[in-house]
């Protein structure tokens, strides 16, 4: 087990293992929430690739996939960059239910109707073996510093 | 009073030209307007006469649909049933390329101008960590000469729309080989309304979904090839247009 610490101090204890799922070739893993980052509806890749039912991914904050390795950083541009209106788009590994992780290329876009921003849509694709190896060593960077 | 104008994005295939003006004729019967059906050679031109507001009705690509639903006001009608636009990765079929970590700085790539299928296509091979600084692009004018292209060895890798890809000759897709499909599923043509033809809007969306029933319809949807028609929201193409949104 490993502790993360989510942004607002709180803990939450998670099951970690060093096994790797691929991403699933071709496809694109979607989810959208609303404007809180709570989980509004996933395509058929996200639910498989997550390992929860869809049920417990609905209405569920989205950072029930955070894996304890993503940097704080890294969300608080996110969420930073989605604020000034921008879309954001970013290299994430996520934790899935079983412990075991996926690496994708993630861009998230507001979902503006009628000039309002209504919630957001996430859209996943296989990232590069190459980019990966780079955020690897930098999100160990930004997490030690986060510990210190 | 002066007929309304229909356009069909140029990415239909060639035989099913005959199909759209039947589509036509059976569509005015049905809803007692006068339509033109205006064909056009290529995107660029499309596009213009969107840009002019010439056009009321179009069956457009999806990374059209953007620009005339934001843009324009355009209002989602309804979409062509399971028809979701997919694209196939194909390579010659000896080429030492088996997977699309295979793909080397270099490839050189055929495709048409067929802006949803190259949206998709340059997106996929970006796992690769291929983009268009990195690789020789070259435009055709159809799909078989994206085939023409890798069979002769002029080029490494082709981007097809799949139905296109599917509709080849055996004996030209014998000597090609897919690499990759997409499974996207959500990203389709549409077919949209200009905020000129809103009298009209639920009357054709009646007509459309209930095609197969009335008189003639099944027929005209052959000769277009589609199976029929479902029912598109407008918040399902706001949707399509944010996925796409993300892809660019
Ligand atoms: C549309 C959307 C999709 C998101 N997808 C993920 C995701 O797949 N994994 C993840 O860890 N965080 C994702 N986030 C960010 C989370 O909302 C959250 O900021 C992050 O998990 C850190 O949360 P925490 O500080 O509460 O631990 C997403 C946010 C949005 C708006």
């Amino acid at each position: 087990m490993q502790v993360l610490v989510h942004h607002d101090g709180s803990r939450r204890e998670v099951f970690v293992t060093d096994k790797e799922v691929p991403f699933p070739e071709g496809k694109l893993i979607v989810s959208r929430t609303n404007k809180h980052g709570v989980i509004t509806h996933g395509n058929q890749s996200f639910v498989e690739m997550s390992g929860f039912t869809e049920d417990e991914l609905i209405g569920h904050s989205h950072h029930i996939l955070r894996h304890p390795d993503m940097p704080k950083a890294a969300f608080k541009d996110l969420w930073d960059t989605l604020a000034r209106g921008e879309k954001w788009s970013g290299y994430v590994k996520n934790l899935r239910k079983d412990g075991a992780y996926y690496w994708v290329l993630a861009t998230v876009v507001a979902n503006v109707r009628q000039g309002e921003v209504v919630g957001y849509t996430s859209v996943r694709r296989k990232p590069s073996r190459q980019r990966i190896a780079e955020c690897i060593e930098q999100y160990q960077q930004l997490c030690a510093q986060e510990v210190s | 009073m002066k007929p309304y104008t229909m356009t069909v994005s140029p990415d239909f295939m060639p035989d099913y030209i005959a199909g759209w003006y039947i589509f036509n004729t059976w569509l005015q019967r049905q809803l007692g307007e006068n339509i033109h059906l205006e064909l056009y050679n290529d995107f660029a031109t499309q596009r213009e006469a969107i840009g002019r507001d010439e056009i009321d009705l179009i069956y457009a690509n999806p990374f059209d649909a953007a620009m005339l639903v934001r843009e324009k006001g355009f209002i989602a009608i309804a979409a062509p049933l399971d028809k979701p636009d997919e694209v196939v990765l194909s390579v010659p079929v000896d080429s030492p390329i088996k997977t699309l970590d295979d793909l080397k700085s270099g490839t050189r790539i055929a495709r048409t101008d067929d802006p949803d299928v190259n949206l998709i296509g340059m997106m996929m091979i970006e796992a690769a960590d291929l983009n268009a600084d990195n690789t020789d692009v070259q435009m055709v004018d159809s799909y078989v000469l994206v085939a023409k292209a890798l069979f002769q060895e002029r080029a490494d890798l082709g981007f097809f729309l799949q139905e296109a890809y599917h509709s080849l000759s055996d004996f030209v897709k014998n000597q090609l080989r897919v690499l990759l499909s997409s499974e996207i599923h959500v990203v389709k043509h549409v077919l949209l309304a200009s905020p000129n033809f809103v009298a009209h809007q639920e009357t054709l969306k009646a007509c459309l979904l209930d095609m197969p029933n009335r008189d003639k319809g099944q027929g005209v949807l052959d000769s277009m090839g589609l199976s029929g028609w479902q029912e598109q929201t407008q918040e399902d193409t706001e949707f399509m247009i944010d996925l796409m949104d993300t892809l660019v």
